[in-house]
C-alpha cells in the first residue's frame, strides 16, 4: 500500500503541479496511513532525492526519453506497470493537460474509479469520498470511489505547497516503454512568462477596454502586480488577444488567489471560469454589472482613470 | 471516412443550479437541456467541416441517454450530422459508465476518428475521450484547438500548459475538441427539416459496473459581499488586498 503521485515535468523542470500534488498527496498518505511516493517520467535536471521536501519516501524514475513528450497511451502503460510493481492502492495526477488525457486512460486499465477536478482531500471516515468542481464551479460534487485502487487528479491552484525538510530515497524503475503513436511535431511556449492555469494573480480585461491598443493599461497592471493576462470570450473572438487568454464556460478554468476583472460584466458563463478565484476585484463603471455580486472588493468608475492609478499605487506599495 | 461525434445533454449555461433528494440530484424542474457547448461548437462543427470538405464523410453522433435526451441529437443532426445513435440508458452513474457505452458502439462502427468535447459543464470531468481511446486501444489527442486530415494522417494542434503543441498521428483516433477547432453555427431551417427524417437508431446499453458514485452536491459558500472603495482612494484597495485579503 502506498500512495504513488506522477510529479509532472516539462522540459526537464517539474511544474508548480507537481509540488502541488506531491503535497497533496503526502497528507493523502498521512490520513490513509500509507506512504507517499513519487513517479517521474522521462529526462529530468533537477535533484530527485530533494522530492523528498514534500513529503515523499521514495521516487520512482523511468529515465526513458521517449517519456519527454506526453502520448497519452504511452503514459498509461508505463504508469499501469508502477502502480503494480510499486503496490500502489492511490494514484494521484494534477488536472492539467497531461492528467486529463493519461488519468481516464490508467482509470480503465486499471479498473479503477477517477475522480478528476478535485479540490480537497479525501473523507475516509465512511468509505472514500472526494470533492470535485462541477457545474463549472457552481457547486461542487462529493464523489465515492468504489474501486481497490483510487484515481484522483488534483485541480490546479486548489492545495497550497507544503515544503518542509527531508529527502526521498531515488531507484530507477526499468519498465518497457512503447514507441509513441503520437509524433510532437513542435510546440510552441510562451516564454518567460507564468502559464495562466499556473498564475497565482491574474488581470483580466473585457470588452469595456474597447480594443487592443489600451491594452498596456492592463499589461502595466498586471506586470507591477506580477499576474499572468486574460480576457473575456468577445475579447477573444473579436482577436484583440489570444485564444489562449480567454476564461470562462467555454475558455480556460482558472482558480488563482488573486483575479483582478477590468471593464467585464461578469456574465454567468465568464462566472464559471473564474468563481474559484480566491479573491476577486471588479473594476467597472456601471455599478449594477453582475461582477459585483461575485467580488469581493470592487471600484465603480473609469477604467481608463482608475488603472494607472493602481498600477501606480501597486508600484509605490512594491518600492516600499 | 467515417467520425463519430459524442454528444451530452447539459443544462443552459444560465440555468439556476439546485439540488434535491437530499442533495444527491441535480434539480431538473424548469431547466432547459442544450448540447454540451464544446461537443457543438467544437467537435461536431469540426466533424461537419470536414464532411463538407469531403462528402464521402459520414458523421454519426452518439449520445447515451434516455429518450429525453432525443430533442438534443435532433438538433444535432439538424448542424449537420447523418444519423444518430441513442443508447438507451438513464443511469449515467459514472464516466466509466458512459464511455464504456460509447467504445461497444465505436467498435462495432469502425470509426476512423472520434470526437469528444474537453469537458461537459456539468460534471466537469473531461474523462470520456481518454477512457472510449483506453476501450478501443488507440490513440488519444485531448484538448485539441486544430484539426486538419490529410489522407490518412491528421495534423492537430493542442493544448498544453503555456502553449501549445503541434502533433500528428495516423488515424483512428480520439480527439477531444476545445476551441479553436471551429466556429459556432446556428441550424437553419433546411437543416431542421433534414434532422426530422435522418436516422435516430435507440440500442440498449451494455452491462458495465461503475466505478465511482456520487454521494452528494454542495453549493459553494455565499460570498460575504462586495467592499466597494471610492474611486478617488485606489491606495486604500491596495491596503486592502495586502493587509485583510493578503494576496499582495
Ligand atoms: C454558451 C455560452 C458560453 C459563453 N462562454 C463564455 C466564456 O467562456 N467566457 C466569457 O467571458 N464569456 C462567455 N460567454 C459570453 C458572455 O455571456 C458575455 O457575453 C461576455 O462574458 C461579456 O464580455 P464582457 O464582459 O467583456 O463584455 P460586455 O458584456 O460588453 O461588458 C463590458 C463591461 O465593461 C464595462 N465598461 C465599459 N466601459 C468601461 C470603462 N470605461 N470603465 C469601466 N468599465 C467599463 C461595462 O459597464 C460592461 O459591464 C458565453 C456565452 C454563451 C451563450
Amino acid at each position: 500500500m502506498s500512495v504513488l503521485i506522477l510529479a509532472d515535468q516539462a522540459d526537464g523542470h517539474f511544474k508548480k503541479t507537481a509540488y502541488e500534488a506531491l503535497s497533496y498527496g503526502a497528507k493523502v498518505a498521512e490520513l490513509t496511513g500509507t506512504t507517499a511516493e513519487a513517479l517521474v517520467l522521462g529526462t529530468v535536471s533537477e535533484d530527485l532525492a530533494s522530492l523528498g521536501k514534500y513529503g515523499v519516501k521514495k521516487v520512482h524514475h523511468v529515465a526513458n526519453e521517449a517519456l519527454n513528450t506526453v502520448d497519452a497511451q504511452v503514459y498509461a502503460k508505463v504508469i499501469a506497470e508502477a502502480v503494480k510493481s510499486t503496490g500502489a492502492t492511490i494514484v494521484i495526477f494534477s488536472q492539467n493537460t497531461t492528467g486529463r488525457a493519461v488519468g481516464p486512460r490508467l482509470s480503465v486499465r486499471l479498473k479503477a474509479g477517477l475522480v478528476t477536478a478535485a479540490v480537497a482531500l479525501p473523507e475516509t471516515s465512511n468509505g472514500f469520498v472526494v470533492r470535485k468542481v462541477s457545474f463549472s464551479g457552481k457547486a461542487f460534487a462529493n464523489v465515492a470511489i468504489n474501486t481497490d485502487i483510487k484515481i484522483i487528479s488534483l485541480n490546479m491552484n486548489a492545495y497550497k505547497i507544503a515544503a518542509g525538510e527531508g529527502t526521498a530515497e531515488v531507484s530507477t524503475l526499468d519498465t518497457a516503454v512503447d514507441a509513441p503513436k503520437i509524433k510532437v511535431t513542435a510546440t510552441d511556449k510562451v516564454t518567460g512568462e507564468v502559464p495562466l492555469t499556473e498564475a497565482t494573480r491574474v488581470v483580466s480585461g473585457g470588452r469595456g477596454l474597447k480594443g487592443p491598443e489600451n491594452w498596456h493599461l492592463l499589461e502595466d497592471l498586471a506586470k507591477a502586480l506580477d499576474a499572468a493576462t486574460a480576457c473575456s470570450r468577445p475579447v477573444a473572438d473579436s482577436h484583440w488577444r489570444p485564444h489562449h487568454e480567454h476564461v470562462g464556460q467555454t475558455g480556460v478554468a482558472i482558480a488563482p488567489n488573486l483575479y483582478v476583472a477590468l471593464g467585464i460584466s461578469g456574465a454567468i458563463q465568464h462566472l464559471a471560469g473564474v468563481n474559484r478565484s480566491k479573491v476577486i476585484v471588479v473594476i467597472n463603471k456601471d455599478g449594477e454589472a453582475p461582477f459585483f455580486k461575485a467580488a469581493d472588493y470592487g471600484i465603480v468608475g473609469d477604467i481608463f482613470e482608475i488603472v494607472p492609478k493602481l498600477t501606480e499605487e501597486i508600484r509605490k506599495f512594491k518600492g516600499a | 471516412m467515417k467520425i463519430l461525434v459524442c454528444i451530452s445533454k447539459t443544462p443552459d449555461t444560465t440555468a439556476k443550479i439546485a439540488f434535491k433528494n437530499g442533495n444527491t440530484q441535480f434539480e431538473d424542474n424548469g431547466v432547459q437541456w442544450i448540447i454540451n457547448p464544446y461537443d457543438e461548437w467544437y467537435a461536431l462543427v469540426r466533424a461537419i467541416e470536414l464532411k463538407e470538405k469531403d462528402p464521402s464523410t459520414t458523421v454519426h453522433l452518439i449520445t447515451v441517454g434516455g429518450a429525453d435526451a432525443e430533442p438534443i441529437i435532433r438538433k444535432a443532426l439538424a448542424l449537420g450530422g447523418d444519423e444518430a445513435i441513442r443508447v438507451n440508458s438513464t443511469d449515467l452513474t459514472d464516466s466509466f459508465y458512459v464511455a464504456s457505452q460509447i467504445a461497444e458502439v465505436a467498435r462495432a462502427g469502425a470509426y476512423d476518428l472520434i470526437f469528444t468535447g474537453k469537458e461537459t459543464i456539468d460534471y466537469n470531468n473531461s474523462a470520456i475521450g481518454g477512457m472510449v481511446a483506453e476501450l478501443l486501444d488507440l490513440p488519444f489527442v485531448s484538448i485539441a484547438t486544430k484539426f486538419e486530415i490529410n489522407g490518412n494522417t491528421a495534423t492537430i494542434q493542442r493544448e498544453i500548459e503555456g502553449g501549445e503543441e503541434a502533433n500528428e498521428v495516423t488515424l483512428p483516433v480520439v480527439v477531444s475538441c476545445a476551441k479553436g477547432m471551429a466556429e459556432a453555427r446556428i441550424p437553419n431551417m433546411r437543416g431542421i427539416m433534414a434532422a426530422r427524417t435522418k436516422p435516430l437508431k435507440v440500442v440498449e446499453p451494455v452491462a458495465v459496473e461503475a466505478l465511482t458514485s456520487i454521494s452528494s452536491f454542495e453549493l459553494p459558500p455565499a460570498k460575504a459581499g462586495v467592499k466597494l472603495v471610492s474611486p478617488d482612494n485606489v491606495g486604500e484597495l491596495v491596503r486592502l488586498l495586502h493587509e485583510e485579503a493578503k494576496v499582495i
